[in-house]
């Protein structure tokens, strides 16, 4: 098995996993460093999804290593890997998956409030995240109210707020049309620099992809390093 | 592009020395390749004999010759009638990638190895035109958003070439 490389922050070493005969991972690697925004492409059913959950600590691999920042994660009790998921980790999908309930700066200040963050000062983070992602305007306005796309950077902004060092984004923009996923990407890419995340970015599209610093393309549950294939 | 139908449809707004109609050129259209005097004053030239611009006036001064253009009626015309006409679309049908992919399958090398590296090659292109994209103003939006959209064309073919390669291999050893 090859050592995760040096630096790294998130690392991804041989994984391997089926679901009954189906190999979806057969023997992929990846890493990511802090500040460095990953892109994971490949053709439907290539296993991205899986590496993605595999790399986020969602399902564990049959075999293989991932490491977070030197720690082994096949090795955490599954309450270890939730509060890292929690604290370490922010989430942002296709679909924003906000809570229609919520207004947007509600929901925003959620992964706050769950951690036990006072309403007002968790409602005052949301609104310096909500205005990196230029949707403070829609503070009070429920996710019904608000077109994809803002819909969209209100999810950004809540999977940042807690102040992640990996933030994985599973096609954010995949909803979206051209001109709204560009802004998507582009407000994605700077806030995370801004904290120096590392970022994996799991699209189908090679436009978004290129707001990334690196690709890794999967196929048939084996990845390559695109900087290597030249 | 038609460099003289250009500067024509830049001296529409107003004459210009040929100098200020180098600049005016290199800002919007000459990033990546400004133009050369010569090239200007020979166009001028030429434009002068087909009666689409005339001479203005002349400063005078040392240094090359200062004449200032004004576009004709004529040479208005000329821009509309370009303007007009819709551009012949790119065939793209002698592709230069679609060669080596059957020549690699024909010779028994990767043609897998060549679509990666062309792939990381088009990738890397992207990156570099998203990043001035990122720092531009909306003009370098545009113009690297075309190059973008042409690049992910080829990167789709490319990902479709892969995904027949096996397929492609033996019709090609037929």
């Amino acid at each position: 098995m090859t050592h995760a490389p040096a630096g790294s922050l998130l690392a991804a070493t041989g994984l391997h996993k089926a679901y009954g005969p189906t190999k979806a991972l057969d023997g992929a690697d990846f890493s990511v460093h802090p500040g460095e925004v990953v892109a994971v492409m490949g053709p439907s059913g290539s296993g991205k999804s899986t590496l993605l959950h595999c790399l986020a600590g969602i399902v564990p691999p049959d075999s293989g290593s991932v490491t977070y920042a030197g720690r082994e994660l096949t090795a955490m009790s599954d309450a270890e890997r939730s509060a890292l998921r929690r604290t370490e980790f922010g989430f942002v999908f296709q679909f924003g998956q906000l809570v229609p309930e919520l207004t947007c700066v509600e929901n925003v200040a959620l992964p706050l409030r769950l951690a036990g963050v006072r309403r007002k000062e968790a409602e005052h983070t949301a609104l310096a995240w909500m205005e990196k992602l230029q949707v403070e305007d829609l503070a009070g306005q429920r996710p019904g109210e608000v077109s994809g796309g803002q819909g969209q950077r209100v999810a950004v902004a809540r999977s940042l707020v807690t102040g992640p060092r990996v933030l994985f984004a599973d096609e954010p923009t995949g909803a979206l049309d051209s001109l709204n996923g560009e802004l998507v990407m582009q407000l994605l890419t700077e806030a995370a620099r801004s904290t120096n995340a590392a970022v994996v970015l799991v699209t189908h599209e090679t436009r978004v992809a290129a707001w990334s610093d690196r690709e890794i393309v999967v196929r048939d549950g084996r990845s390559r390093d695109m900087e290597r294939a030249i | 592009m038609s460099i003289g139908h250009t500067l024509l449809g830049l001296l529409e707004a107003g004459p210009r020395h040929g100098y200020d109609l180098k600049r005016a050129f290199d800002e919007k259209f000459g990033h990546d390749r400004p133009l050369a005097y010569g090239q200007v004053y020979s166009t001028m030239s030429r434009l002068l004999k087909n009666g689409l611009v005339e001479v203005d006036g002349i400063e005078p001064g040392g240094g090359p010759e200062r004449k200032r253009y004004a576009i004709t009626d004529a040479g208005v015309t000329d821009v509309e009638t370009w303007l007009s006409q819709p551009e012949k679309p790119e065939p793209y049908l002698q592709s230069t990638l679609y060669t080596k992919v059957v020549l690699a399958l024909l010779t028994g090398r990767s043609a897998q190895d060549l679509l990666d590296g062309q792939r990381a090659e088009h990738l890397r292109l992207m990156r570099i035109l998203t990043t001035r994209k990122r720092k531009g103003d909306l003009a370098d939006q545009l113009v690297c958003d075309h190059a973008l959209f042409h690049l992910e064309a080829d990167l789709r073919w490319l990902e479709l070439a892969a995904a027949r390669l096996d397929q492609l291999a033996k019709e090609v050893r037929r």
